[in-house]
């Protein structure tokens, strides 16, 4: 698809010449994740949370079919099928642990995938639609995540619920009627529990389709690589059979072992304690917390404690959330350096290392309590989050000087082996 | 005009931000937040041992058991357990006919209608049912305990941070309010009908002491009863009631942890072969 000298499908099987003729799904396979697909020969394991990505929501969607066999989405007995998955369901325990903190991981592996973007300019041309859609994903999995977390029923699923829509309350005029309509009721109740059961299994699928555009915008131009150089010929790739498919074994290795070490011996370490006291509307919980993935836009949201003339404070803050995300669609277009790659950008990857020590920060305030202490870091970190997409980027590539590039991707990759240690920049071209 | 757009955007939210950080320090710095009695006095669980502690702990079956008794003698007056089943007892070590027994002699009756006239009667419970509850809705537990519902204890190991720890540090903790809360917060004597405990979150719980004395329970074992003897088993069986498949679950883990570290080694072997012949 992606290059001219990708290699070409030839069944070798009978069934599958049989088939290929006829709907060549076969070699849809093979032009996609199989020897078809040529990929730069000199990626590193930050090129492994794709398909570790797709791991995880295989993951999801395989256990989430199955509780779903066991659990009863209505209000008086949605927190005792929960229960009973985890006591008296052949291995429902596993199930529930691995869907739990299966979704940490996910996000676990998509920040990181969105990251290694951010820092080898993936989102660039002419890539901008792979990032759109990637975009769309992760929308899509902040969607599902909530509504996921939403089932128990616990103390923390009613309250985040009521908090969570209640952002919509905060939109004049309108948005006590939408709050209402996206929870079916005033408060959280059986019609929402209902509502969100159906589209959180719904979600995933839309997901899974979105992912399959994400790869297809992908093979247009091709991975990304990190030199951010273009591929310039058949020296620089590898076919994505046998050589990443390995790699990616590797990888889902590492990942698996990591995700096993949680799920069976701190299954509970990010999950609040709340959620195991059933819902209840009479009782607030002291704290009010998202699950870890949302500390940060949540930190950003509580850092609005000002109205700005006639706007409230609660106003600005869900706008300010909700700019911290869609911000990013415009990414492309705010960052126009010519130079993908972090690495030969040294303004760029000074204020980039800023930015994630930053997003940590917020998203450790986002976990923590209100209080004034907090408040005022949070409000620090969101001044910089935002000037940092919205101001630093495009100034950053109007003044920064980038080291030179590698001529091509090989060269960069023979200069590593024959100086070991050097940056392949600093090498002159051959 | 897109990105100017954008810029413009991106200089108010960091410029307001800017200004709230800085009115915000400026009000913590010229007035700053007083600290509640609860931010000064609340104190987190103590330090306790646990056999189930760790990757590779477990229960310790005789404490389980220790611990069903005072739950059995002391906290089912008030507290249900309705998501634990007599039949689960067994898997504390108890035999089924023992467990058939227990359920049988069990002082609160599991409700049920009488077969004949369809009235709301009661019943001897049998291994297949839950812990009846103690009070007939929440309505009857409040009034029956100075407005205060106790909870289900089927997850509260569960449901506080270091939860064993925490009923441990609560059962043991009751005292007299210190001297300095009240010489520092006058207003927030604990009120008549509450009791001071430091580590419960507010302060001043509804519960009294329920682990009063030593030797309040008779244990069968010989173990000595005292209270933080009780408390340490009470935490350990409620620890068993809200993750009772904890066992199950450590070695299940070690199993797959062992089984990854092997196909992880193979996949790692076999990605450097695959590689050998390319330079990357």
């Amino acid at each position: 698809m992606s290059f001219p000298w990708a290699a070409h499908y030839t069944p070798k099987a009978p069934l599958m010449k049989w088939i290929d003729e006829r709907l060549p799904l076969p070699r849809l396979v093979y032009n996609s994740i199989g020897a078809g697909y040529p990929v730069p020969r000199n990626l590193n394991y930050m090129w492994n949370f794709g398909v570790l990505s797709g791991l995880a929501l295989v993951i999801q969607i395989v256990t989430g079919i199955i509780m779903a066999m066991h659990y009863a989405a209505n209000e008086l007995v949605a927190f005792g099928t929960v229960e009973h998955v985890m006591r008296d369901v052949n291995s429902g325990w596993l199930l529930r642990y691995a869907h739990a903190n299966g979704a940490s991981f996910f996000f676990i592996v998509v920040y990181l995938h969105i990251f290694r973007g951010l820092f080898y300019g993936s989102y660039k041309a002419p890539r901008e639609m792979v990032w759109l859609l990637g975009l769309v994903i992760y929308l899509l999995m902040m969607a599902t995540a909530f509504m996921g977390y939403v089932l128990p029923w616990g103390q923390m699923s009613y309250w985040g619920a009521k908090v969570i829509t209640g952002l919509f309350g905060a939109i004049p005029v309108v948005g006590e009627p939408i709050q209402t309509w996206l929870l079916g009721g005033f408060a959280p109740g059986n019609a929402s529990l209902n509502r969100f059961f159906s589209l959180h299994y719904l979600l995933p699928f839309v997901i899974a389709g979105v992912i399959i555009l994400h790869i297809w915008a992908l093979h247009i131009p091709g991975s990304n690589n990190p030199t951010g150089v273009d591929v310039k010929g058949p020296q620089d790739t590898v076919p994505f059979h046998p050589y990443y498919t390995a790699k990616d074994g590797f990888g889902a290795g590492i990942f698996l072992i990591l995700f096993c070490l949680l799920l069976f011996f701190a299954p509970n370490y990010l999950g609040h304690p709340d959620n195991y006291i059933e819902a209840n509307p009479l009782s607030t919980p002291a704290h009010i917390v998202p699950e870890w993935y949302f500390w940060p836009f949540y930190a950003i949201l509580r850092a609005f404690t000002f109205d700005f003339f006639f706007v409230p404070a609660k106003l600005l803050g869900v706008l300010a959330m909700f700019s911290a995300i869609l911000l990013l669609f415009f990414l492309p277009w705010l960052d126009n350096s010519p130079v993908r790659s972090g690495k030969f950008r040294p303004i760029f990857k000074q204020f980039f290392i800023v930015l994630c020590v930053d997003v940590v920060i917020l998203g450790w305030c986002g976990g923590a309590p209100a209080t004034a202490g907090y408040v005022m870091i949070s409000q620090f970190a969101a001044a910089y989050y935002f000037a940092h997409f919205l101001i630093i980027l495009p100034l950053i590539a109007m003044f920064e000087k980038p080291l030179p590039l590698p001529n091509s991707i090989t060269e960069a990759v023979l200069a590593k082996h024959n100086l070991q240690g050097e940056e392949p920049a600093a090498v002159p071209a051959e | 005009m897109l990105r100017a757009i954008l810029i413009a955007i991106g200089v108010f939210f960091s410029g307001f931000m800017l200004y709230s950080f800085g009115a915000s320090t400026y009000a913590y710095l010229t007035d700053p937040p007083a600290k509640t009695a609860e931010e000064e006095f609340h104190l987190h669980p103590k330090e306790v041992e646990f056999s189930f502690n760790g990757p590779l702990g477990h229960y310790d079956r005789q404490q389980l058991q220790r611990g069903f008794q005072v739950f059995k003698e002391v906290c089912s007056a008030c507290h249900s357990l309705k998501f634990v089943a007599f039949r689960d007892l067994e898997q504390l070590g108890y035999s089924e006919p023992e467990v058939k027994a227990i359920a049988k002699q069990w002082s609160i009756k599991t409700p049920d209608v009488d077969p004949k006239t369809g009235e709301p009667s009661t019943r001897d419970p049998v291994p297949a049912d839950h812990f009846p509850k103690p009070f007939a809705n929440n309505v009857a537990a409040a009034a029956a305990n100075n407005n205060a519902i106790p909870p289900d204890l089927s997850l509260m190991a569960k449901a506080r941070h270091d939860g064993p720890a925490y009923i441990h540090s609560l059962l043991t903790g009751y005292q007299a309010q210190p001297a300095d809360l009240l010489k520092k917060f006058p207003d927030v004597k604990t009120p008549e009908g509450l009791h001071y405990n430091p580590y419960f979150a507010n302060l001043n719980l509804a519960m009294p002491p329920p682990l009063s004395s030593e030797g309040q329970v008779t244990y069968s074992d010989g173990t000595k009863a005292t209270v933080d003897q009780m408390a340490t088993d009470v935490s350990a069986f409620l620890m068993w009631t809200a993750e009772p498949k904890l066992e199950n679950r450590k070695s299940t883990g070690l199993a797959v942890i062992f089984f990854l570290l092997i196909a992880t080694g193979l996949a790692y072997m076999s990605y450097r072969s695959i590689w050998a012949d390319k330079k990357h």
